[in-house]
């Protein structure tokens, strides 16, 4: 065994032992402080968890691309509270008013057409000005939001159709729509991040930005894609979401940066970029929703939910450094 | 070729002092727009209503010069105001103040020791405590928003509504606290240290600095800030929702940025950040003389963040477009 | 070889930056199956004339011929599609991606609709591994490589295409003999196949043993070729100095003082092992050694960078453990660390303040830091090390290397330390300085200062020691007075050759 393969087998490990020690915790401790009478683990609570890990997770997929890729976007949560607008207003459009449910396609283009293209808008800007994609989605986050202001003023913009929640509440082989859409999206993720030349290059990019430059790789361009296809997934969690709820309010959407992000993270993505796997942040957007879940049912309140994600996010960044450290003789810089 | 020089250094001044002359042409704009802009009342309601993001911002000037970011300040201010206007009650506010505050630079003494001693990333640290803080401050106030139950007697309400020598005390506070701290940064060997670790951690360590505890003193008078800005926003209104901070960690970033402070640490000063928090007041009160609404000024913020940096990025490269292929 | 094309020429190329010509005039031939030799001290052009020839500089003046027809290269990619490949010295490596992937980094084979084509990728990789008799496959993740064999990964890009050049920047540094040979083959292979060789190196053996021509830069300008069969290492070296190397030794010594610094038996984990040694006040100790030799190491530990294993350090006979830089600072000694620009300097703050930075808690004037006596501790140490900056408030970021090591050198000497070490003190700096800095050293030796100079150039060491500490491998081999000290038996002592084995 090669120095180092323990920690690697700890950390590319770490998530899936993570939850499952959730799932016994919550289930020994259900049977004392349980508020219902069910089992923790059931066929419909595990089915549910997997539809509400959806709106998070459809984006973390997004976001383990953009930070393999060395960079960050805090403006998602913007991205999908306005592509969620674009989707219910586009529904009551005079212009299609002749389509009948025929509008809902021409809808749901419209909005992951403006998700990839505020995600270009991004792109673009960390691309030519060279500003700090920290900088530059920090922005976009307060611009964007401000956009959705502009919309429709402080007023939620609502929109039913019954044909699209049917549609979204549809369960197929058990599962609800919403599930099948994050695992479609983790598939095809993973499988552009680990069998295409564009998701190698990522890597590479994350890894040793000036090596991939001098190999040839258009850095630019690249980084623009990135934040198109996390800007499309944005808009296509805003899409699942709405569709069956039917109403989004302006401040939809606030501090999912934060909850992707520890997603993300908790699955073990490097912040320093060049390293993250697409299963592992499917377990840390599991293991979150696990999480609050698993609080609710032994009756904790919801704020302690906050609390304990919190610690648990510096906890692993703790573990992380520990499993890391080379021994004593290290530099102390 | 002098002509070139001369041309670069005028690109050059208007680079550096590209935030002041944005300021000025902002306060000439608006003023021909609305003349009710420059009155002195209004130019001292903005400062006031700034004071609070402002008295914050100071503290994140440390932090972000010393090469860290602090995003849990938002969630911090909610914590102090709900924590001091819950004790006001209980143990009255000559104990309540001096509790808050211990507990806030509680919080920010922790965070202070994950980043300085443990050495843990601050912009995920800083991110979970946002959280952590948050739960904490619900689980304090149990949900529940927070009143003060003797409104009117409390001499507690002069921290946010008082006034002294004719100007408000939240000014008077972001002022002082601004003095203090901005001497603090320019003139002390602690600032001196705080340049050094945040321009090269290594260099300073190999000059015998103690970064560790040059990071902890940061976030600690970052904590020491936020608790100020809680206590004038308690005494303010004298009631409060949990979620009173919210959003605040990133309007202060921006006014920290906007000042001209570089994220990777080692440039900035206390002065350029209450320049870039004015700026943001101005701008947002500006915008609702001139008839717009409130949510304008986010695009408007966001315009002006992007365009500061980039032309700081860009003065520093000698060109306007990044070398990015 | 005259009636063969030449692969390359480079035709009187002139690149200047603001205030410097670092390149005046320089032309070079490389002939098809040449291994040809660019040799120059640090700072000569060599680096300079690599970057012009990968297209990452714009010569401002002459031209670049391959096969004798003129190319504008502008970018590294554009120089290997001509069929010119780097080695760079320092790994442009993605450590997560796998060997194939870092071979093809840029060029990964593609199916349809942007997929990898993995097959093809692992067969050409496996043909290339295979070439260089390595002990790793396609697959194996860059990151669980030893620097050796990253650096096998770095020569393998160079076979992925049709080659004409491939130049070689100080390939062996991090090499072992068994590894030399490998590389040496790879060398041979190329030269056999037409390929012309550049090969960049201070090493002389190697030099002398596969290559055919030398081309000589100094100081920005061509010197000469020569074939390597008609010349010999000596000439080579007055080439490339201008003179002949001097290997005097020191020979001045001053009067020696008490034991300020005794280290018995010190060790740190792998870096190095059972280290004991002294230094007198008045005397210069040199260490010599291969890098990685384990020398800064010793200093790090010394200056409570590192904790140590095992072993005690004395300072004027006192036992003391130092934990960090602090402790070491205060008990008087002080440390020029190698890096100048990421350990010594602070490039972003002007002169005075980096100066200044060890004592700023101690230069108060109530609760501020005393300006005014910083200044004239600036001007103190200007004046006496010949700083040329236009005034303490210059960036030191905007200074030469010379002036920004004497910034490092007068940031240490303002602190009074008793025990004073310098590593590698003139590394990439101009000639002159160079024996400034020397003559300083043997001055604050002379004014009763306890000095260990750390350096892998011979001449220095040989020039500015009363004695000298060879290592090998993290061991102590011999110590030296300067009057035994001979260039073999310090080579021999630093190769591991030990007396008794090599008689």
């Amino acid at each position: 065994m090669q120095p180092g393969t323990l920690s690697t087998f700890l950390k590319r490990g770490a998530i899936w032992g993570f939850i499952v020690l959730e799932l016994i915790f919550f289930s020994i401790a259900g049977e004392f402080l349980s508020v219902s009478d069910k089992a923790f683990i059931n066929v419909d609570n595990m089915l549910l968890l997997f539809k509400q890990s959806a709106p998070i997770g459809i984006i973390a997929m997004g976001m383990t691309i953009i930070m393999v890729n060395g960079n960050i976007d805090l403006s998602v949560g913007a991205t999908y509270a306005i592509s969620a607008i674009v989707m219910l207003d586009a529904m009551t459009w005079s212009m299609f008013a002749g389509l009948g449910d025929g509008v809902i396609p021409v809808a749901w283009i419209l909005a992951l057409l403006t998700g990839v293209a505020l995600g270009a808008l991004n792109g673009l800007i960390v691309w030519k000005t060279g500003v700090d994609a920290f900088i530059v989605t920090l922005g976009s986050m307060l611009g964007y939001r401000g956009l959705v202001f502009m919309y429709n003023g402080e007023q939620p913009t609502s929109h039913l159709n019954w044909t699209l929640v049917d549609f979204a509440e549809a369960q197929w082989l058990g599962l609800h729509t919403a599930t099948w859409f994050l695992l479609v999206v983790t598939a095809a993720v993973w499988f552009l991040m680990n069998k295409t030349v564009h998701g190698r290059n990522a890597y590479a990019i994350g890894n040793n930005r000036s090596a991939a430059v001098n190999a040839g790789i258009r850095v630019g361009p690249h980084m623009v894609i990135n934040f198109m296809i996390i800007g499309f997934l944005a808009a296509l969690s805003a899409v699942v979401f709405y569709s069956e709820s039917g109403s989004v309010n302006p401040n939809d959407g606030e501090l999912y940066e934060l909850w992707v992000i520890t997603a993300v993270v908790l699955g073990g993505t490097k912040l320093t970029g060049g390293a993250g796997s697409i299963i592992s942040t499917f377990g840390g957007v599991l293991a979150i929703q696990l999480l609050r879940k698993g609080l609710s049912h032994i009756g904790a309140d919801t704020e302690t939910v906050n609390l304990v994600i919190g610690l648990i996010l510096i906890a692993v960044l703790f573990l992380d450094r520990q499993l890391n450290t080379k021994g004593k003789e290290e530099l102390k810089v | 070729m002098a002509e070139v020089t001369k041309r670069m250094d005028i690109g050059g001044f208007l680079a550096r002092q590209g935030i002041l002359i944005a300021f000025v042409v902002f306060m000439i704009g608006f003023s021909i727009a609305n003349a009710r802009f420059i009155d002195p009342d209004n130019i001292m309601g903005v400062v006031r209503s700034s004071a609070i993001m402002g008295v914050m911002a100071l503290g994140v000037t440390f932090v972000v010069i010393s090469g860290n970011l602090d995003l849990s300040v938002g969630s911090m201010m909610s914590f102090s105001t709900i924590v001091v206007l819950d004790l006001h009650d209980k143990i009255g506010p000559a104990l309540a103040i001096p509790a808050m505050f211990a507990l806030t630079l509680c919080l920010g003494a922790f965070i202070g020791f994950l980043v300085g001693y443990l050495k843990l990333n601050s912009l995920i640290v800083t991110l979970g405590m946002l959280s952590a803080i948050h739960g904490l401050t619900l689980t304090w106030s149990g949900g529940k928003n927070m009143d003060i139950a003797d409104k009117e007697g409390t001499w507690f309400k002069v921290f946010g509504q008082g006034d002294a020598l004719g100007i408000p005390v939240p000014i008077l506070l972001f002022a002082l606290l601004a003095a203090v701290l901005g001497i603090m940064l320019a003139k002390t060997p602690f600032g001196r240290k705080v340049y050094a670790v945040g321009g090269n951690a290594t260099a300073a360590t190999f000059s015998g600095i103690r970064r560790a505890r040059v990071v902890f003193t940061c976030y600690l008078l970052s904590a020491f800030c936020v608790a100020t800005a809680g206590l004038i926003q308690a005494s303010r209104s004298l009631g409060s929702q949990n979620t009173v901070g919210q959003g605040l960690e990133l309007e202060v970033l921006a006014a920290v940025i906007l000042g001209g402070a570089s994220l990777m640490g080692g440039s900035g000063t206390i002065f350029k950040t209450v320049i870039g928090v004015l700026i943001l007041g101005f701008i947002q009160n500006g915008l609702l003389l001139v008839g717009l609404q409130f949510y304008v000024q986010f695009v408007v913020t966001w315009v002006i963040i992007i365009l500061a940096v980039w032309l700081d990025i860009a003065a520093k490269r000698g060109k306007l477009w990044s070398l990015i292929a | 070889m005259s009636d063969l094309t030449p692969v390359l020429r480079l035709e009187d190329i002139v690149k200047t930056f603001p205030g410097v010509r670092a390149l005046d005039g320089v032309s070079l031939t490389l002939m098809p199956g040449e291994v040809h030799a660019l040799m120059g001290e640090n700072g000569a052009g060599k680096s300079t004339l690599m970057k012009v020839l990968g297209g990452i500089l714009k010569p401002n003046e002459g031209r670049i011929l391959v096969a004798e027809t003129p190319v504008v290269m502008s970018s590294p990619l554009e120089a290997k599609a001509k069929g010119i490949v780097f080695i760079h010295q320092e790994l442009s490596l993605a450590e997560e991606l796998s060997v194939a992937e870092n071979i093809y980094l840029g060029e990964l084979p593609r199916k349809r609709f942007g997929l990898v084509d993995w097959a093809t990728l692992e067969t050409r990789t496996n043909a290339i591994l295979e070439k260089l008799k390595v002990g790793f496959d396609a697959r194996t993740r860059v990151g669980d490589l030893s620097i050796a064999n990253q650096q096998m990964v770095e020569i393998a890009r160079a076979l992925t295409v049709d080659a004409k050049a491939v130049i070689f920047d100080e390939p062996t540094a991090s090499l072992t003999d068994a590894e030399k040979v490998v590389l040496f083959d790879v060398i041979a292979g190329l030269q056999e196949q037409g390929v012309g060789i550049i090969y960049i190196s201070h090493r002389m053996e190697e030099i002398f043993r596969i290559t055919d021509r030398i081309s000589v830069l100094r100081d920005g300008s061509y010197r000469g070729t020569v074939n390597t069969a008609d010349t010999d290492e000596e000439a080579v070296t007055q080439l490339m100095i201008g003179r002949k190397l001097d290997l005097t030794r020191n020979e001045s010594h001053h009067e020696l003082g008490d034991v300020a610094l005794e280290v018995r038996g010190l060790c740190c984990g792998d870096l190095f092992r059972d280290i004991s040694f002294e230094v007198r006040r008045g005397e210069v100790v040199g260490f010599y050694g291969l890098v990685g030799a384990g020398r800064t190491e010793i200093a790090e530990t010394l200056f409570g960078l590192r904790d140590p294993s095992a072993g005690t350090i004395l300072l004027d006979g006192q036992e003391t453990v130092i934990h960090s830089p602090t402790d070491a600072i205060s008990r008087g000694i002080s440390l020029v660390p190698e890096d100048r620009k990421g350990q010594g300097l602070i490039l972003g703050m002007n002169c005075r303040d980096n100066m200044t930075l060890p004592q700023v808690d101690d230069l108060k004037a109530g609760p501020f830091v005393a300006e005014g006596a910083e200044v004239s501790i600036f001007d103190q140490y200007r004046d006496r090390l010949d700083i040329r900056t236009p005034g303490w408030k210059q960036l030191v970021g905007n200074l030469s290397g010379g002036n920004q090591q004497k910034i490092v050198i007068g940031k240490w000497l303002s602190m009074r330390p008793s025990v004073l070490i310098v590593d590698e003190p003139t590394r990439g700096i101009d000639v002159g300085s160079k024996s400034e800095i020397h003559n300083l050293i043997r001055e604050l030796a002379a004014q009763g200062y306890a000095v260990i100079v750390i350096s892998s150039e011979m001449p220095e060491v040989l020039h500015v020691s009363d004695r000298i500490v060879a290592m090998y491998s993290g061991r102590i081999m011999r110590t030296f007075t300067s009057e035994e000290v001979t260039e073999d038996n310090l080579i021999q002592a630093i190769s591991g050759i030990t007396p008794d084995k090599a008689a």
